[in-house]
């Protein structure tokens, strides 16, 4: 975006404090305009009156983030991919994760095509809080016949409302597949040196977004996407060529770097998302589990260094796993908390006879230990202690848990150990070096715990209730 | 019917026009076309004869068009007027691309370059290494445009005086050495290709077996003995015990330049700092994801303990994928660009506890502990690439070395650095026929 301060925003809006936009002033609301957690839609005067007009199409414009945005699919299950405003997540933070596409291809069976959709879309992991999930199915023309092609676009389409990104250098295939599918708005894949115009003139006449492909050729790149969005076109994804492997690979990685510094430095002809497609590494690597390693690595460096989108073809756990993961590394909003309050919380529903665990307040330790807990059934109390935000072993290892600590968190927490028919705590198996100090700091039975809280429930079934 | 033409010819007819557009376009190859006689062509020739015939009709009509001849029309109408392709309603075909060049600066701000720290030492500098590991001197983010890299990244594999904990498959290497610290680090040097060897004196902690100093000492000596690359020496994190642990082996190890960790704000920092000065040895400033006390453990070490700038490593901690490496990665990340950007109190390398990775329950646990998830298929392929991208991620923030403890994982990693730093050539592979790869 344009502007960078509150005061600058605040001048575009109305200045009545009216707090219809739930903030208590237009400074507040200002800042979460900067911030980017409010819009400039949310402040109802602003668009109701008339007179407003003016100033909120110039705020509009001014708060439009540096790289475009670009929504790819309809409906619940839409995704839009760019809208970055930075280069790196601590000065902000990054806006719409990158999405993550899977391919199926037109040669495959159909009952293989069905079984490889459902795989893709059902795939889930719980992580703090919620599931994490893959987004999106790309679909390849191997046979390169545009009948097979919209055939299996449709199959696709029936078995999933994932948003598709349809793959062809040929028109007449892209075509077949867009008279199935335009109304779904896939994403046109691609755009290259040969068939620009043809391929320009569908996006056009179906309207939905496409990708321009220019291996390792940035002024071609650049030339197509600024001739797209001259002509009406503006829902482009940049693919600079993804290549797997050795000096390819480097440069590559420093597409990326050059294409983004110049899109949030102002250059607007290259202010697009960026397509990565790690798929390619399946094409260096014979055996299945190299090429998925290799295939997630590539995707790694490009979940963290721009990558918008990409397109994989590893739909084994071991892949997908890590590949969620670093996404949701990279867009995490830096500004969350880190911490959860100090307190005892209650899981399930504790009595007397529930035990007394002992956690750290980093969140993410906290809310690992109380999903375990909580989706396993388990009813205890959960003490999260004052770390400083740091886990269990690196805080026993840096004096940030210790045995005063502990007995100090209860003690705040208002916590009576006199109610508990056992008497005991239940450290971390992480922290079982602090059982002698917590016993005479508590005067406390003392029992440890697994070292990972996953194995809670099994530990709960061998050792709970406590021997007297 | 005979006819002669050769398309070298052409460039000279085109020479006298003034046509700016065909400014340095060459028409290589001297490709003559002779048909003549008729009737002998088989029809292999006759194709052939025709692929060439289509492909030299294309470049001259690409040379008309470039001379603003609508060439297209002419084809359309000869062709029996119906265009190749179908006018699309609504839209009129884009006439040509938009020339524009592509253009970045570099960035101006990086102006202060990282400081260099060299570990190990040859017998040209009173050691007994083979080889030294120098560390840092970047001017850029890793492997960016704004700067070559000096030095690439290094990785110091885990060696531990006494049998500990590990992950089933992370152990399943190390079975026949677990008992003998010398042979373990002979071990990843030899088998596992490890730049470094990290020994970590973990049995010293009073809580484990309070193994005095002294007796901790000669494990140094061993490892030393046994292999010739550089080496790390860590304690068992215990903070009153290392100080005194890390003081003995630093003077077993004198002569050596080894990496003392380590230096935190939670012991005695000053006993470690002296003993790495006092014996020639760099020292690992060791704080907890948090940038200030990053620099004023760095200010101490300096300031306070006078430790040369070549002589002290920065260890921000890394937490693992899923675990918080958010914070370690943006911590690292904001750490580099501070150094760069002439924050003297950070401008030094990094060091990674990557092996934290398996502490994650995804490296090690045979099944979710989660009834909701998805099959989270065979441990074996899950530990390693978590081990991987738990470093890579970090390598992107700046860090320098990496203490690992998988060799498959040493192996991808070192694989992974090594391309982005430029040292790696591959076959080059056509990513243009990407969508129709049989996979
Ligand atoms: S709704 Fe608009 S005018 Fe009212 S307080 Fe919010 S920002 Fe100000």
């Amino acid at each position: 975006m344009k502007i960078n301060s509150p005061l600058e925003a605040y001048k575009f809006l109305p200045g009545t404090n009216c707090g219809q936009c739930g903030e208590t002033s237009c400074m507040a609301f200002a800042s979460h305009l900067i911030d980017r957690s409010l819009q400039a839609t949310d402040c109802i005067p602003l668009i109701e009156e008339k007179k407003y007009k003016k100033k909120y199409d110039e705020l509009v414009t001014l708060l439009a983030p540096e790289i475009r945005e670009v929504v790819i699919g309809v409906g619940d299950n839409a995704i839009s991919i760019g809208g970055d405003d930075v280069l790196h997540r601590h000065k902000l933070t990054f806006f719409n994760k990158t999405a993550l596409a899977y391919d199926v291809w037109d040669t495959m069976e159909e009952a293989d095509l069905v079984e490889r959709v459902n795989k893709i879309q059902d795939f889930k992991k719980f992580y703090v809080g919620d599931y994490l999930t893959l987004d999106m199915i790309a679909v390849r023309s191997v046979s390169n016949d545009p009948e097979k092609f919209a055939a299996t676009v449709k199959k696709v389409m029936e078995t999933t409302d994932f948003p598709m990104v349809l793959c062809s250098f040929e028109p007449a295939v892209l075509r077949a597949g867009l008279e199935v599918a335009a109304e779904k708005r896939p994403l046109l894949y691609a755009a290259n040196k040969d068939n620009w115009q043809e391929v320009a003139a569908l996006a056009q006449e179906f309207n939905v977004p496409v990708t321009v492909f220019a291996p390792n050729d940035l002024d071609l790149l650049k030339s197509m996407a600024k001739t797209f969005a001259d002509n009406g076109i503006e829902d482009v994804v940049l693919d600079p060529g993804t290549f797997p492997t050795g000096k390819g690979l480097k440069t590559t990685l420093n597409n990326f770097l050059k294409i983004r510094r110049a899109g949030i430095n102002g250059d607007r002809d290259i202010a697009f998302p960026i397509m990565a497609v790690p798929f390619t590494a399946w094409m260096a690597h014979d055996d299945e589990v190299s090429a998925s390693y290799w295939e997630t690595v590539v995707a790694s460096i490009f979940t963290i260094k721009y990558g918008d989108i990409m397109i994989m073809h590893s739909i084994e756990p071991y892949a997908l796993m890590p590949q969620l993961h670093i996404r949701d590394t990279m867009y995490t909003d830096p500004r969350k908390p880190v911490t959860v309050d100090p307190a005892v919380y209650e899981i399930g529903s504790p009595t007397a006879d529930s035990p007394l665990l002992v956690t750290t307040n980093f969140a993410l330790t906290y809310y690992t230990v109380e999903s375990d807990l909580s989706s396993n059934g388990v009813d205890c109390y959960l003490t999260a202690i004052d770390t400083d935000g740091i886990g269990v072993e690196a805080a026993v290892a840096g004096g940030q848990l210790t045995a005063a600590k502990i007995k100090k968190g209860l003690d705040d927490a208002g916590f009576d150990m006199e109610k508990l028919t056992h008497k005991v705590i239940v450290l971390p198996g992480l922290a079982a070096r602090l059982q002698g100090d917590v016993e005479d700091e508590t005067g406390a039975g003392v029992m440890i715990g697994p070292a990972d809280s996953g194995r809670l429930p099994g530990w709960m079934e061998l050792n709970w209730p406590p021997q007297k | 019917m005979s006819n002669k033409m050769k398309l070298s010819g052409l460039t000279d007819i085109l020479k006298d026009l003034d046509v700016q557009s065909l400014e340095g376009v060459t028409i290589e190859g001297d490709i003559e076309l002779d048909i003549s006689g008729g009737g002998g062509l088989n029809p292999a020739m006759a194709y052939a004869l025709g692929h060439e015939a289509a492909q030299i009709s294309m470049h001259v009509a690409n040379i008309a068009r470039m001379l603003g001849y609508p060439v297209d029309q002419l084809f359309a109408s000869a062709m029996g007027g119906v265009p190749q392709q179908a006018p699309v309603a609504g839209a009129s075909r884009i006439p040509e691309l938009l020339p524009t060049k592509f253009d970045v600066s570099k960035m101006s701000e990086w102006a202060t370059p990282i400081q260099e720290v060299t570990l190990g030492a040859t017998s040209a500098d009173g050691g007994s290494r083979k080889n030294t590991v120098t560390l840092g001197g970047e001017n850029a983010l890793p492997y960016y445009f704004d700067a070559e890299m000096p030095h690439r990244n290094y990785v110091t594999m885990d060696v531990f005086d006494m049998p500990i904990g590990m992950a089933k498959s992370v152990k399943e290497n190390y079975g026949d050495v677990i008992n003998d610290p010398a042979d373990w680090a002979k071990k990843v040097v030899k088998d596992f290709n490890a730049d470094m060897v990290t020994i970590h004196l973990v049995s010293t902690d009073p809580l484990i077996n309070d193994t005095p100093a002294r007796e901790a000492a000669k494990v140094v000596e061993d490892v030393l003995q046994a292999v010739k690359v550089p080496i790390v020496i860590g304690g068992s994190g215990n903070p009153k015990k290392d100080p005194e642990v890390l003081e003995r082996a630093a003077e077993v190890a004198e002569g050596e330049r080894v990496l003392l960790a380590s230096a935190s704000l939670n012991l005695d920092y000053e006993r470690v700092a002296k003993a790495a000065t006092d014996h020639g040895h760099a020292v690992l400033s060791w704080t907890q994801l948090e940038i200030n006390a990053q620099k004023e453990l760095n200010r101490k070490l300096m300031k306070q303990c006078n430790v040369p700038r070549d002589s002290i490593v920065m260890d921000p901690t890394t937490a693992a994928l899923g675990y918080g490496l958010d914070y370690a990665y943006t911590n690292m990340e904001r750490i580099r660009l501070a150094g760069l950007m002439g924050d003297d109190e950070l401008t030094f390398p990094m060091s990674s506890g990557t092996t934290n990775a398996w502490g994650a329950r995804e490296s090690w646990m045979k099944e979710s502990p989660l009834k909701q998830d998805s099959d989270w298929g065979p441990r074996e392929y899950r530990g390693p690439i978590w081990e991987i991208i738990t470093g890579l991620t970090l390598s992107l923030a700046g860090n320098d070395m990496f203490m690992m403890m998988h060799p498959t994982s040493v192996q991808v990693l070192k694989e992974i650095t090594q391309t982005l730093y430029g040292s790696i050539e591959a076959e080059e592979i056509d990513i243009t026929k990407w969508i129709g790869a049989e996979v």
